[in-house]
């Protein structure tokens, strides 16, 4: 039987300014997995996701969303911005902004009504944020901020999910939460691309993984290749101890 | 003339008139577009716009002749959009830094602009006076006909902001997020921008080149602090400036005769004081006192959890120790007891206290409380 890929991305290189920051990847990431992208601050992870989504131009290289381009595919994608991306001080409230995940389906000018207000309170009380739906952004908490990203991108009610770093500064109920939600996806059939940063959760986490240094290091099934000599080759350094214990 | 002299003159006379229209028309359109401002932290933006306009303004008197004001504005129009252009061309393709590149072009077209007014101030021509006024603007110059563009050019921006209203603000938000849903974000960029241009251009003659960014951001700036909602702080931002306007412009035809456009740009300036200090939720006087009251209250508590962490050894909470041993306790203070005795949590008799039931209670639920905030 032929895998199916959700995401392919060839020899895909990405610079700013001169800086190449990918460089020549190959990626190609089966329907169905949940996926991590670790590597070093920098390594380029939130790039190769900003690149997939057609945030930034690379340099060079092809990339398609089941095979087509993601100009044609875009409403089968749903994206998590890192948190820090946003200024969380911009005078809106928490269901505004997950009711911004309905924008995309909507098109110019419409406004949402009470469709997609029914969906961004479905989206709201999945990730148990409904008690907080008329709260101001910058009163959440940071794990409560990160929530409402994520009911954001499920009500974009997509089938690939890119997440650049989920967890982060979220504590560990919040995390357990979006875990949850993020298998929960799987099962439904969903394809799962999360930056994550801690290695230690990676296996329990994840069933697929990719190394990346600037360079794809290694990409499969994380039975299969996440292993000291990976980490090693990622990070530089050598990653036995900090795994093992 | 007396302000209460102004507004009774307002009615009747139709210069004044005009002009009082005029600058409260103008505050509303730059409050309203300066919150877009403010909220993507374009504020020097403003600033380089106003002064790219200048030699806009010159060129078209030179190539003209006439002082027309629609004419003048067109050059401003033109060379504040090809300054705005020249600074998003820098920030996207070379390593200059935004600010670097709204500096460089502020200096670089506010001296050429500056260069070609002494330049037509030198000219032998009679008409050549008065082009400095858009330095530091005019409205005693509003004519109807400046006033009818301006309330013209309020409602399109109007009708774009209510058409695009959900773009605006999600690009405002988040950017690359817009980007991934398929909007055009170039597009919504260059709408906001070109309307923020139009603004400061329509009020250089009121307000002058060099102060008009504060028109822009002031209002915004001040209704900000009032409150959470993007709605309302735009319609707040438009009416601090109308008001900025009416106020400006009252102020100064009743009073010696002061510049108009530095009025209103005070004026707008005690709003943002005013508001920084006194909006209930962000002002620095409610969050002081927020503070000090949090501060005090934690005081407390932790003064209770000491008597409490005493009080658990002996089989009878309410007995009574002495209120030396207090003494080591950092925080602790005769004020502080006396605040306890109100609150019915501790007894005081002589030299001694005594933890009361609901001391008792309250201490024991501090951290359960704290936990469910
Ligand atoms: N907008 C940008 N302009 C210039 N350099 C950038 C920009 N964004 C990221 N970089 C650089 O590109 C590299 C990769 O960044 P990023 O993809 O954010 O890494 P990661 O997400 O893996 O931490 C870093 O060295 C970073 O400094
Ligand atoms: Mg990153």
């Amino acid at each position: 039987m032929k895998q199916k890929f959700a995401i392919k991305v060839d020899d895909l290189t990405v610079a700013y300014d001169y800086k190449p920051v990918l460089w020549d990847i190959d990626l190609a990431v089966p329907e169905g997995v949940l996926m991590a992208i670790v590597g070093p601050n920098g390594a380029g992870k939130s790039t190769l996701i900003k690149a997939v989504l057609g945030i930034i131009k690379p340099i060079a290289g092809s990339i398609s969303i089941y095979d087509k381009p993601y100009k044609e595919q875009r409403k089968l994608v749903a994206y998590v911005p890192q948190k820090g991306s946003v200024d969380w001080d911009f005078p809106t409230t928490a269901i505004d902004v997950v009711m911004m995940g309905t924008y995309g389906s909507l098109g110019w000018i419409k406004r949402p009504g009470q469709k997609e207000k029914k969906a961004a309170l479905e989206a709201l009380e999945k990730v148990g944020m409904l008690p907080f739906k008329n709260r101001q952004i910058s009163q959440l908490s940071g794990g409560q901020q990160q929530r409402v990203f994520l009911a954001r991108a499920l009500v974009q009610n997509a089938s690939i999910y890119f997440m650049d770093e989920p967890f982060q500064g979220v504590d560990a109920s919040t995390e357990i939460a979006i875990i949850n939600i993020l298998k929960e996806l799987r099962k439904a059939g969903k394809t799962l691309v999360v930056v994550h940063h801690d290695l230690q959760t990676v296996p329990e986490y994840f069933d697929w993984v990719t190394f990346l240094n600037v360079k794809k290091i290694a990409a499969g099934p994380v039975k299969e290749i996440f292993n000291d000599d990976n980490l090693t080759k990622t990070y530089g350094i050598n990653y036995k101890v900090a795994i093992n214990k | 003339m007396s302000i209460t002299e102004y507004f009774e003159l307002v009615i009747t006379d139709y210069t004044l008139r005009t002009i009082t229209l005029g600058t409260a028309v103008l505050g509303a359109i730059c409050g309203m577009l300066g919150s877009f401002a403010v909220l993507r932290k374009q504020s020097l933006l403003g600033d380089a716009i106003s002064h790219a306009a200048l030699p806009g303004i010159a060129i078209a008197f030179l190539i003209t002749g006439a002082k027309d004001s629609n004419v003048l504005m067109l050059g401003a129009l033109v060379s504040g959009l090809i300054g705005t252009f020249w600074i998003r061309g820098i920030t996207s393709k070379t390593h200059l830094k935004s600010d670097t590149a709204l500096g460089l072009i502020l200096s670089l077209f506010f001296g050429f602009g500056m260069l070609l007014l002494t330049f037509i101030q030198k000219q032998p021509n009679a008409n050549q006076a008065g082009l400095d006024k858009y330095l530091f603007g005019q409205a005693a110059t509003l004519v109807e006909k400046d006033v009818t563009i301006m309330v013209f050019v309020t409602g399109i921006c109007l009708i774009v902001l209510l058409l695009f209203w959900k773009e605006f603000k999600i690009l405002l938000f988040d950017a690359d997020y817009t980007k991934t849903l398929g909007f055009n974000t170039k597009f919504i960029d260059i709408l906001i921008t070109f309307f923020i241009v139009l603004a400061i251009v329509l009020g250089l003659q009121t307000v002058g080149v060099v102060l008009m960014s504060a028109l822009l951001l002031a209002p915004a700036a001040a209704a900000r602090q009032w409150t959470n909602s993007l709605k309302v702080m735009i319609i707040l931002a438009a009416i601090f400036g109308a008001f900025s306007g009416v106020l400006g412009t009252a102020i100064s035809a009743s009073d010696n005769n002061l510049s108009t456009g530095p009025v209103i740009v005070l004026v707008a300036g005690v709003f943002v004081l005013f508001s920084f200090i006194f909006s209930p939720e962000r002002g620095i006087l409610f969050r002081e006192i927020r503070f000090r009251k949090n501060r005090n209250d934690l005081q407390l508590k932790k003064t209770l959890q000491f008597m409490y962490g005493i009080a658990k050894t002996h089989e009878n909470i309410s007995h009574p120790h002495a209120i030396r041993i207090l003494n080591n306790f950092q925080g602790f203070t005769k004020g502080s007891l006396r605040t306890m005795e109100e609150k019915e949590w501790i007894q005081l008799k002589g030299q001694e206290w005594s933890l009361t039931p609901v001391g008792f209670e309250e201490a024991k639920n501090l951290f359960n409380q704290q936990k469910n905030d």
